[in-house]
């Protein structure tokens, strides 16, 4: 039986699979349909300092293999998150990566200082949130912009910091190097393409912010390739992600590079996608007689 | 109590008429039971086929003798016509029960009304069965576009049921809200289109009665994961209508 555990800066997570922020909640919700001990981790939903109501409007919309959302950064505030959800989602037994989204630098960095006393294990920086004028994706663009609120945040960070990339950024392995240069541990990739949807019958574009981000199966090539690039130009530690739905999905991730997976969009259309996608992977391997992900891992660089 | 994920076998789909359709299922898990007003997400296409979200559907009806559940749906798009073309035998993947679902118990010993709105009659069955076995019965009173469905289901569960019709075909010429003053009831429970769902609890509200409604928002998750599907409500804040809801205070929703 094949060995999928993955040792991502230096802690054991116990599956490569990890739930993707904002669709898996806090974890708990799905604690009675999936083994959650079997995951590598849970990524909490986007935090910001001080909470949000998140958008008005359409938040949903399905595309050919694809679904549109503009969910706003809703979230309860980084203290709620340390008070309620946070120990709910110790119970969980697997690895807990807070995922703090955006506002000003000084947010980033008061958010951060609140994150590092407590039990998350990682922090995975969002500078790469479409939805919000402010939530990130300004420093997600730019790689100067970006270098600078990963310095800033990791002069005050005692967590592992995993900085999750923008595809919309405007070279991404320029990206992926000022991160790493501004002192990222590792990083993740990708968030949501910036998309758009018209209703032919209003003659309105679909969501009130009128951009909003594309995910699942639609985006994985492209996603795909900007793994392999990143893990071309970085040595650093990088989690792949963006359309992942199979077992064969997320090998090709490992091939390209990535030290583990993260699987978002897949477990609308299947709850347990995340128990089944590591079931898929082991059974790939043990037909292909491969023990640790460590053999096949990067193969296509 | 949170959600299961099963696949469930088709006892029985059926079409009431042209676009409606009633379809049996058997849940085994006896200590998972749904409530009247909650709902599950069915799927009975492949994870990678489309559409990529399950769909959301009330359940109409809850026999816990033989542990069937019954689904009222209509056929609107590609979920449902997939749905539709089930057969007996086949199965039909679940996530629930999810959702609040109705009070029954803070309904009892006051006078309830129902107000369904075509396919919003769905989970006011389950409800009516329910408030009935309880030895309360509640008025019922809906609305279709044209020729009704299930009205005399819920005949035995009622004291009075009454019909308006767009068409004037069947029952009231006119709208579900000329047939009954909110003047004679406690609460009234509520289930329709947007427009209805507004209309009544305006005039529930100026006559002083409560009125919770049932919402249909897009769900992508079902299970308060992904935030797809928020109401912004006048007192609570943003709920996940598909955790704290779907059914809530009119007067949060729409005042
Ligand atoms: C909690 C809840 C309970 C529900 N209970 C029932 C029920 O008991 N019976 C039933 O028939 N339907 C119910 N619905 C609505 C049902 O989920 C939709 O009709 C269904 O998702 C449509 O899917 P489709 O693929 O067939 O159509 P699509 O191709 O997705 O859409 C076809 C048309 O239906 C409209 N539509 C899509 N989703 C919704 C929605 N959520 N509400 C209103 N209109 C929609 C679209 O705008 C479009 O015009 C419920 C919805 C929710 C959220
Ligand atoms: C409904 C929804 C909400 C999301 N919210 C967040 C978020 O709060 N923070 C974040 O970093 N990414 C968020 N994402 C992006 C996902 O974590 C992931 O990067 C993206 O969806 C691509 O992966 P997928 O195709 O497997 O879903 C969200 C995605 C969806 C679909
Ligand atoms: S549908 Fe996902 S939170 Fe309600």
């Amino acid at each position: 039986m094949a060995d999928l555990r993955v040792n991502l800066l230096g802690k054991t997570l116990n599956g490569p699979v990890i739930g993707a922020s904002g669709t898996y909640g806090y974890g708990v919700e799905y604690a009675d349909m999936v083994d959650l001990t079997k995951l590598g981790g849970v990524c909490s939903k986007g935090l910001t300092l001080n909470g949000k109501p998140g958008n008005e409007g359409e938040r949903l919309w399905e595309t050919p293999s694809g679904l549109i959302n503009s969910i706003g950064l809703q979230n309860p505030g980084v203290q709620h998150f340390i008070q309620h959800e946070l120990p709910e989602m110790q119970t969980m037994g697997t690895a807990i990566f807070a995922n703090l989204g955006g506002g000003c630098i000084e947010d980033y960095e008061e958010g951060t200082r609140l994150l590092n006393d407590t039990p998350v294990d990682f922090i995975e920086l969002n500078i790469s949130c479409p939805n919000v004028k402010h939530g990130g994706i300004a420093y997600g663009v730019k790689a100067e912009s970006a270098k600078e609120v990963v310095s800033r945040v990791k002069a005050v960070c005692k967590k592992p910091l995993i900085v999750k990339l923008s595809p919309n950024a405007e070279s991404i392995p320029e990206m992926a190097a000022a991160c790493v240069e501004a002192g990222a541990d590792a990083l993740s990739l990708v968030n949501t393409f910036q998309a758009m949807a018209i209703d032919l019958e209003r003659r309105q574009p679909v969501f009130k912010n009128v951009y909003a981000g594309l995910s699942g199966p639609a985006i994985r090539p492209i996603a795909l390739r900007m793994v392999h690039q990143v893990c071309k130009t970085v040595k650093v530690p990088v989690i792949g992600l963006g359309g992942i739905a199979t077992g064969r999905d997320a090998l090709e991730f490992i091939m390209a590079g990535a030290t583990a997976v993260q699987v978002g969009t897949a477990n609308f259309a299947d709850p347990k996608a995340c128990n089944r996608i590591t079931q898929e992977m082991a059974e790939w391997m043990d037909k292909n007689s491969v023990k640790t992900l460590e053999e096949i891992r990067g193969c296509c660089l | 109590m949170r959600a299961l994920n099963c696949d469930c076998k088709v006892l029985e789909n059926i079409r009431l008429n042209e676009s409606i359709c009633l379809l049996k299922a058997q849940w085994t898990d006896k200590d998972h039971c749904p409530k009247a007003g909650q709902f599950y997400m069915l799927r009975c296409w492949k994870q990678d086929e489309a559409p990529l979200l399950s769909r959301p559907i009330s359940v109409h009806e809850w026999d816990a003798e033989t542990q069937t559940i019954s689904f009222l749906y209509e056929v609107r798009g590609e979920g449902t016509h997939k749905i539709a073309a089930l057969k007996t035998g086949e199965l039909l993947n679940l996530t629930g029960p999810a959702g609040n679902g109705w009070p029954v118990e803070q309904l009892l010993g006051k006078k309830v009304a129902l107000v369904g709105g075509g396919i919003g009659t769905a989970p006011l069955y389950q409800l009516a069965k329910e408030l009935a076995a309880k030895g309360e019965k509640p008025s019922y009173f809906a609305g279709f576009r044209d020729e009704p469905y299930r009205m005399e289901a819920f005949a035995p569960f009622c004291q009075t049921t009454a019909l308006a019709t767009d068409s004037g075909r069947f029952g009231h010429h006119g709208l579900v809200t000329e047939l009954f003053d909110p003047k004679d009831f406690d609460v009234i429970c509520c289930c329709g289109p947007t427009p209805m769902m507004k209309a009544v609890t305006k005039l529930a509200l100026e006559a002083g009665t409560e009125v919770l409604v049932s919402l249909e928002n897009k769900m992508a998750c079902g299970i308060g994961a992904c935030l797809g599907c928020t109401c912004h409500t006048k007192n609570n804040g943003a709920i996940s209508v598909c955790k704290q809801g779907p059914v809530l205070k009119g007067e949060d929703v729409y005042g």
